[in-house]
Parts: structure tokens; C-alpha cells; sequence
């Protein structure tokens, strides 16, 4: 059995950025990661990074506002204070770590425009600001001799009197089982995409992390809010970055019309993503779309300004749709992208589990509301990632080291060991299909009592079914078939939440838009849904959003 | 349409051989390799291990070797290598030890990564941002696109006769520091570089140039970085010594002299380097590998060493 003080799940930028604030306040810290640091999803985030820099004029105040528009007011505003306060030291903070930050002229950082504010005040590396943020935090990880766990995937987490006491998880690469014990547990493992079909989210997006804290007993909140990104690549929903819309890009639709002026006649292609998506569909729904998509227009940036600025897109649409942006317009659709929701923190990144903390894109603290606005979200995990690894610290000076009992271990090598000795059945592949087209039919762009009822009747049907599915690699080394239905069993804990936050919500707000209930209900609905396990059950209950300075107006672009 | 995709399976638990395997399925027009693989292991074979993860080619899970070549199998469509059905053979990656069927063991080449020191290295944090040009972080670039795939290193020839050479990705890796304006490490780390092992180990072979999936061209910057360790003065090295022998030798004789460049390569004063020398000397003169001893004057070496001289003059004025 090992041994730490604090336990991180996933290795992304809200993990590593957690592990090395660890690191520095002397704990004995250990991140367990089921793929390589360097492979976690962070990756795709390609635009940029949110700040307003004081020395540019600019004021946190502002990018405050535009996050909590965009987020429908549903934000907590103490949360968005916080973030777009420490944004700034955030950014310099990765820079002086290595990032290589695109400069303006004078040799300081530059911007570009993103969706949903008038400033431009995105810091970027080309089109690959996930990647190159994520590769500079694991060199970090390098410099600071982290202990990683490598290729290990978590099965469960550990409660013991009332506390979190640590995880139990497996070496991919071998197949052993340990018990890892911990202080205080950090669930950084990011989005849970891979419950829709298509999305944006790489394969291992399968919110473990939102499973593992609902099965200890804590409440996911507004898991209904689920991002549709606007330009995504028909059928397999890969992203074509925001960038390419802060960089000058157009939306036209099959008759060449800039059709945004129609639907945000200020913002135009950068309102914010609900509202392009939901005008996409639009025109789309209304025959003026091509193969049910939309196009988006690069051909006036030029191929020089194309390669050096957005460089991956032109790599995306040339390798995947032999397309040249500097030549042609490029089809495109909305796609899942985003779960706003998540399992709900403090503005320290804890739960309500003492011991147990989360951050980035599976904590919702909550800073995006029903609607995240683009380069908010790399943000989201550097201050909240390391606001967790700090604020932990205390916790984890003044509680000893639990001893697990040893008989968790072996009850959880049984229940692995019954699901590898199941008689032949389904492949949860086939079971996860169903739960994909099932929950982008019923929890959509456009959603309806009609559709989420539909959802939830068939997300019980299809947990019903999990015990049929089987197993047909029985080894010990790389057992991925092993994996996929353990990923599976977390997905359906969190679609069955998304589906009851969406089911409870009685209006339209951000992402959420019911075609029976099409506006906003500030006087009923200001309020979070939180949904969370009662023994086998899933309760729901609602909380009170968090205003400061900032009273919930008409949201117009 | 129809994909045949045959795969090299391994796996430790049940067999010592690696063995091939074929598959035939049904797939999409425009599916990827990688779409097969998986459709593979989730309708026809559930014990089929491979690494993937992003499908849109910057997570770095996915190099294979495909027909004997690596690649991100999520950005090769299946078309592109069979344009008419044809056999597609999908194996590991070479220069990596196998762990189970298309998964390798990468701690060495992590290892490797780790051993030059990866991360900015400055004796002073600024209160601001560094203030760099737009071209050197744009330079940057380049190399910040790296996704330590691993296509390199399955493709390197240098590496698949001596295991200790550090190879392209992390020697890529290590030019990103060593071209970082911010660094303040770069003579250290040239010097480091410039050891066995190192920078002067590289054949120039190409293969890693050609295989990356991200235009990274690990051998550019490996040879960069020869050309800024000489800058710094680090010339005690025989990789140094091959290229002042050679361009003497071309442009005073219009020819390569063969066995004075591996004479002075090694180092006239290294004697235990000489005696290697005249072994494999030794060995090559009967298989007949050693060029006549008496240098033939070729025709018109005069315009050989013009161009040479020609060569030199502009490098020096640039």
C-alpha cells in the first residue's frame, strides 16, 4: 500500500497544475493518470487563454462581466471575482514557467478576439495553446520529480469515517490492483464528451472523475449545461478552434449570407457559443444549410496569416476533409463540446466529502454558468488547479493518515474479477452507441420535456443493461476491453445526472434551451441544480446562485 | 467499403512469438486507420490492445507502423494507403520494446526526454513576462508542435544500432530550450549535448524528417545544434573533427580522402580511438571496403574546390 498526502486523478493542465502547487508546499503529492501526462485532453484546447492584464489597460472587472453574460448569469459571482482576479498572475506565471506566448510587436504578449467579449484579451500559442501549455506543466512535472502513476486507472474511491482516505486503482500495463492511500484527494480527470455521440472530446474524456465523487456521495451541479461548439467537423465532431472566428473568420450559410447579423448583430460570429450554435441549427433547420451544416470562411485571411496563426486548423481541414482554408469554405456543424457542470466545489475546489477536492472541467465551482465562453476554460484549470493543491494544505496538516481497511481491496479485486468471469453477452460498445445517439437526441441543441423524458426512461433501460455486458479479453496486460466497460459504468452515472438536471431546469438559460419553455425565468430558475446519489437513487435538489455586483439583465449580442 | 488490415498481435501473457493476424470490415469512405482499429477491437476482436486518444492527431497515442512506416494512424485515412483495397499492415512501433500487440514500452524514450533536462532554465523570475520577439517564440513553434508521438524514434537509424544514442524527439525537445531566448542554460546544455550520445551520434539519415506527423524535423535542429555547439566552442569532438577534415579535404583536392577523414576524425593524438580505427580497418580491408591506397585525382577537381571555396565565402559573409 503507498502512501501520500495528496492524491491527484489526471494529469491534465488542472492535475499537473495541482501537483506542482503541491509540490512546492512540501506535501507528498501523487498524480494517478490513466494515459500519459502528455495525452490528456487538455491537449485540444487550441485558441487561448483568458486574462486581463492591468499593464494593457485592461480590467478583471470587464472580463468578469463578459463571463457571467456569457455564463446567463448563472455563475457564481464570487467564483468569476476570483478568476479573473488571479488571470493575470496566472498568465505570467505560465510564461515565466516556458510557455511560448505569441508577442506583439514591443516584444510583450499579444491577444487575439474570442466569442463573447469586446476586448481582445486571449493569450495564444498559434493554435495549440492546450498542447503547449499541457507540455510545458509536465516539463514542470519533470523539474519537480513528481511522482506520477503512469497508465493506472482509479475503479474507486475511498471514504472512511466520513473522510476520503484515498483510492483504489489498477496498472493498466500489468493489471495489479492497489490501494493507494491519501490525505486529501484532488479529482482533476476532466470532461465526460465521450456520453454523447459525436463530440469534440477525445476518447478518454468518460467523466471518471464525476462518477467517482457521486458514488462517495457527492452532488454534481448543472450537468443539464452542456456546450454545443459551433464549428466542429460533421461526423466525427472534431473541433475547428474558436481562433479561427477571433482571427476575422465568417459563418456564411448555403446562399453566402453572414447569417449572424440576423441573430447578434453586434458580436456577430464571436457571441457567445450557445448563440452561434443555436443559429447554425437554425438556418440549418430552415434549409439553409448544406448536408446539415454551415460553413465556416477563412478565404479573406490569406494563407500566410492561416499558417501562422491557426496553423493546426489548416492541419485538421487539409488531413481530415482535403480541405485548403485559404482556398475554400469549410463545412461545419455544432458539436457536443463542453460540460459546464461538474461536481460542485467551494471556491477552494472542495466538495462536500472532507478530503476531497476537484477542479477544472469535472468541479463546476461554478465560473461558466450555462455557457463557458471560449479560452475560459485553460483558465478555469491553472487558478482553480492550483487554488485546490493550497487549500489543501491545511486540511492535510491537521488530519493523520488513515489506515484503509485492506478488506476494500480485496472486495474490489472481486467485483472486477465477477465482471472478467461474466458469461458472453453485449460489447459495451454497443451499449455505449445507444447511450451516445440517445443523449444527443434527448439533450440537444434544442431540448423539450418530450425529448429528456425519452432520455431518461431510455438512460435506466441502459444502466439495466450493464450487467449483460461482457468481457472478451480475460488478461491481465493492457486490458482495454477491461477499461471501456469501466468507463462506461462512470458515463452512466453522469448521463443519468445530466438527463435530471435537465429535466428539472423549467426554462432557457445559456445552453439549456427547451423549445417548450423558451426564456429565461430569473424569478424561479436563478438557481443551480444539484443532483446526487441517495443510496441506489438519484436525488435532486436546487441551490442559490451567487450574485455580487453584477444583476442578471436581457442577454443580447 | 471493404478494409483488409492485417496486425502484428503480441501478447506476453499467452505466447512468446508475435504472430500476424488479418482482419477484413466493412468501413466508411473516408474512414481512418485508426477508425479500423478500433471498430476491430470493439465489434470483431476485444482483446486487440492499442493506445488512442484524440482522433485529431496532437495527443500523440497513436504511432504505428503502417506498411512499414510510422504514422499517427488517427490522420492516415485508410484510402490513402489502399487506394484499391489493398493488404494494410499495421505493427508496433520499431526501437521500442513491445509491451501487448500495437502498445509499446516508452519509459526509455521518456527517459531519454527527462535526460536533457527538459524545462526552461532562468536564475530570475521577471516581475512581468519575458519580453521576446514575435519570431523567436514563432521559431519556436516549430518544435512546440512535437507531440512525442514517438514516429521518430520508431524510424531512427541511428538508434536501432546504438540504443544509447538520446535520438530526435528529445533532442528536438532539447532545441526547444536551446533556441528559447529565456533560457539562460544554453552553453551548459550545448556542452552537454555535444558528448557521446548526443548531437554527433545523428546519421543524417532523413527517416525521422519523413515520418513526423507535425513537420517538427528533428535532424534540422539536431544539426543546428552542431552548428551552435561549434559557435560556442566546443570543437574537441570527432563529429567536429569529421566536418573540418572534410571540408579541407574537398576544398584543397576537389575529392574526399577518405582515410584521412577517419584518421582525423578520431584524433591523431587519441590512441586507444586509433587502435578501434585500425581494427575495423583491418576488418574492412578484406572484405574489401578500403579505398585505394594511392588517391586518384579525379577530372576536374579544380572546379570541385572553386565551388567549395565559392561555398565557404558565402557562409562566411551570411
Amino acid at each position: 500500500m503507498s502512501k501520500h498526502d495528496l492524491l491527484i486523478i489526471g494529469a491534465g493542465l488542472a492535475g499537473l497544475r495541482a501537483a506542482v502547487e503541491g509540490v512546492r508546499q512540501g506535501l507528498n503529492v501523487a498524480v494517478i493518470t490513466k494515459v500519459h501526462p502528455v495525452r490528456s485532453h487538455s491537449n485540444a484546447a487550441q485558441g487561448g487563454i483568458n486574462a486581463a492584464l492591468t499593464d494593457r489597460g485592461d480590467d478583471w472587472r470587464d472580463h468578469a462581466l463578459a463571463t457571467i453574460k456569457g455564463s446567463d448569469y448563472l455563475a457564481d459571482q464570487d467564483a468569476v471575482e476570483v478568476m479573473c482576479r488571479e488571470a493575470g498572475e496566472a498568465i505570467i506565471e505560465l510564461e515565466n514557467m516556458g510557455v511560448i506566448f505569441s508577442r506583439d510587436d514591443d516584444g510583450k504578449l499579444g491577444t487575439r478576439a474570442f466569442g463573447g467579449q469586446k476586448k481582445a484579451r486571449t493569450y495564444f500559442v498559434g493554435a495549440i495553446t492546450g498542447s503547449a501549455l499541457l507540455h510545458v506543466l509536465y516539463e514542470q512535472s519533470v523539474k519537480y520529480n513528481l511522482h506520477i502513476y503512469e497508465e493506472w486507472f482509479v475503479t474507486k474511491l475511498i471514504k472512511q469515517d466520513g473522510k476520503i482516505a484515498g483510492a483504489i486503482a489498477f496498472d493498466i500495463k500489468t493489471g495489479q490492483m492497489e490501494l493507494i492511500t491519501a490525505k486529501a484527494v484532488v479529482l482533476a480527470t476532466g470532461g465526460a464528451g465521450r456520453v454523447f455521440e459525436p463530440s469534440t472530446n477525445a476518447l478518454i474524456c468518460t467523466g471518471d472523475g464525476l462518477s467517482l465523487a457521486m458514488q462517495v456521495g457527492a452532488p454534481v451541479m448543472d450537468t443539464e449545461m452542456i456546450q454545443y461548439h459551433p464549428t466542429t467537423l460533421a461526423g466525427n465532431g472534431i473541433l475547428l478552434s474558436e481562433a479561427a472566428r477571433g482571427d476575422g473568420a465568417y459563418l456564411i450559410n448555403s446562399e453566402g449570407d453572414r447569417f449572424m447579423e440576423k441573430y447578434a448583430p453586434d458580436y456577430m460570429e464571436l457571441a457567445s457559443r450557445d448563440v452561434v450554435s443555436r443559429a447554425e441549427q437554425t438556418e440549418i433547420d430552415e434549409g439553409r444549410g448544406v448536408d446539415g451544416c454551415v460553413y465556416l470562411d477563412l478565404r479573406h485571411l490569406g494563407k500566410k496569416f492561416i499558417e501562422e496563426r491557426l496553423g493546426y486548423l489548416q492541419e485538421v481541414a487539409l488531413e481530415f476533409r482535403g480541405i485548403d482554408l485559404s482556398e475554400s469554405p469549410i463545412p461545419i456543424k455544432p458539436g457536443m463540446h463542453y460540460i459546464m457542470g461538474g461536481i460542485k466545489t467551494d471556491l477552494d475546489g472542495a466538495t462536500n466529502i472532507p478530503g476531497l477536492y476537484a477542479a477544472g472541467e469535472c468541479a463546476n465551482v461554478s465560473v461558466h454558468g450555462a455557457n463557458r465562453l471560449g479560452a475560459n476554460s485553460l483558465l478555469d484549470t491553472i487558478v482553480f488547479g492550483r487554488r485546490a493543491a493550497v487549500n489543501s494544505v491545511d486540511y492535510i496538516k491537521s488530519s493523520n493518515s488513515v489506515d484503509i481497511d485492506e478488506r476494500e481491496l480485496s472486495k474490489e479485486k472481486s467485483r472486477i474479477q465477477n465482471i472478467l468471469d461474466r458469461p458472453k453477452g453485449m460489447r459495451s460498445a454497443e451499449l455505449r452507441n445507444k447511450m451516445g445517439s440517445t443523449m444527443t437526441k434527448g439533450i440537444g441543441v434544442w431540448r423539450d420535456k418530450n425529448s429528456i423524458s425519452e432520455a431518461i426512461t431510455k438512460m435506466k433501460d441502459l444502466r439495466g443493461q450493464l450487467p449483460n455486458v461482457s468481457i472478451e479479453n480475460k488478461g491481465k496486460v493492457f486490458n482495454t476491453d477491461l477499461v471501456s466497460y469501466l468507463e462506461l459504468e462512470f458515463m452512466v452515472d453522469v448521463a443519468e445526472s445530466i438527463c435530471q438536471g435537465a429535466d428539472m431546469r423549467l426554462e432557457s438559460r445559456g445552453a439549456h434551451f427547451r423549445t417548450d419553455m423558451k426564456t429565461r425565468n430569473d424569478s424561479d430558475w436563478l438557481k443551480h441544480t444539484l443532483v446526487q446519489f441517495e443510496g441506489e437513487e438519484l436525488n435532486t435538489t436546487t441551490s442559490d446562485v451567487t450574485i455580487t455586483d453584477w444583476q442578471p439583465t436581457e442577454r443580447v449580442y | 467499403m471493404e478494409a483488409q488490415i492485417k496486425v502484428k498481435r503480441f501478447n506476453p501473457e499467452n505466447e512468446s512469438e508475435s504472430f500476424y493476424q488479418d482482419y477484413s470490415l466493412d468501413v466508411a469512405e473516408d474512414s481512418t486507420i485508426l477508425d479500423g482499429l478500433i471498430k476491430i477491437r470493439e465489434e470483431i476482436d476485444g482483446t486487440l490492445a492499442l493506445r488512442c486518444s484524440c482522433r485529431a492527431s496532437i495527443c500523440g497515442s497513436c504511432s504505428m507502423k503502417v506498411n512499414g512506416s510510422a504514422k499517427l494512424v488517427c490522420k492516415t485515412r485508410i484510402k490513402e494507403v489502399s487506394p484499391n483495397g489493398e493488404l494494410v499492415t499495421v505493427e508496433p512501433m520499431g526501437n521500442f520494446p513491445v509491451i501487448k500487440d500495437l502498445v509499446t514500452d516508452m519509459d526509455l524514450f521518456w527517459s531519454k526526454v527527462k535526460s536533457v533536462d527538459p524545462y526552461v532554465k532562468t536564475n530570475f523570475e521577471p516581475e512581468a513576462e519575458h519580453i521576446a520577439s514575435n519570431e523567436s517564440m514563432t521559431h519556436l513553434l516549430g518544435v512546440m508542435n512535437c507531440i512525442m508521438c514517438g514516429a521518430c524514434v520508431s524510424e531512427c537509424t541511428a538508434l536501432e544500432v546504438d540504443p544509447t544514442f538520446t535520438g530526435p524527439a528529445a533532442l528536438a525537445k532539447a532545441y526547444r530550450f536551446v533556441a528559447d531566448p529565456r533560457d539562460e542554460e544554453k552553453k551548459s546544455r550545448l556542452g552537454k549535448l555535444n558528448e557521446n550520445s548526443g548531437v554527433w551520434d545523428c546519421t543524417r539519415c532523413l527517416a525521422c524528417v519523413e515520418v513526423c506527423p507535425k513537420d517538427v524535423a528533428p535532424m534540422e535542429r539536431i544539426v543546428k545544434m552542431r552548428d551552435l555547439a561549434i559557435e560556442e566552442g566546443y570543437t574537441n569532438t570527432s563529429g567536429f573533427r569529421h566536418t573540418e577534415s572534410f571540408n579541407d579535404s574537398i576544398k584543397k583536392h576537389g575529392r574526399l580522402d577518405e582515410t584521412r577523414l577517419a584518421l582525423e576524425s578520431t584524433g591523431l593524438l587519441n590512441i586507444s580511438g586509433l587502435i578501434d580505427l585500425a581494427v575495423i580497418g583491418i576488418k574492412s580491408l578484406f572484405k574489401g571496403k578500403i579505398p585505394p591506397p594511392l588517391p586518384h585525382k579525379p577530372k576536374e577537381a579544380d572546379k570541385v574546390t572553386s565551388i567549395a571555396k565559392r561555398l565557404d565565402s558565402q557562409e562566411k559573409e551570411e
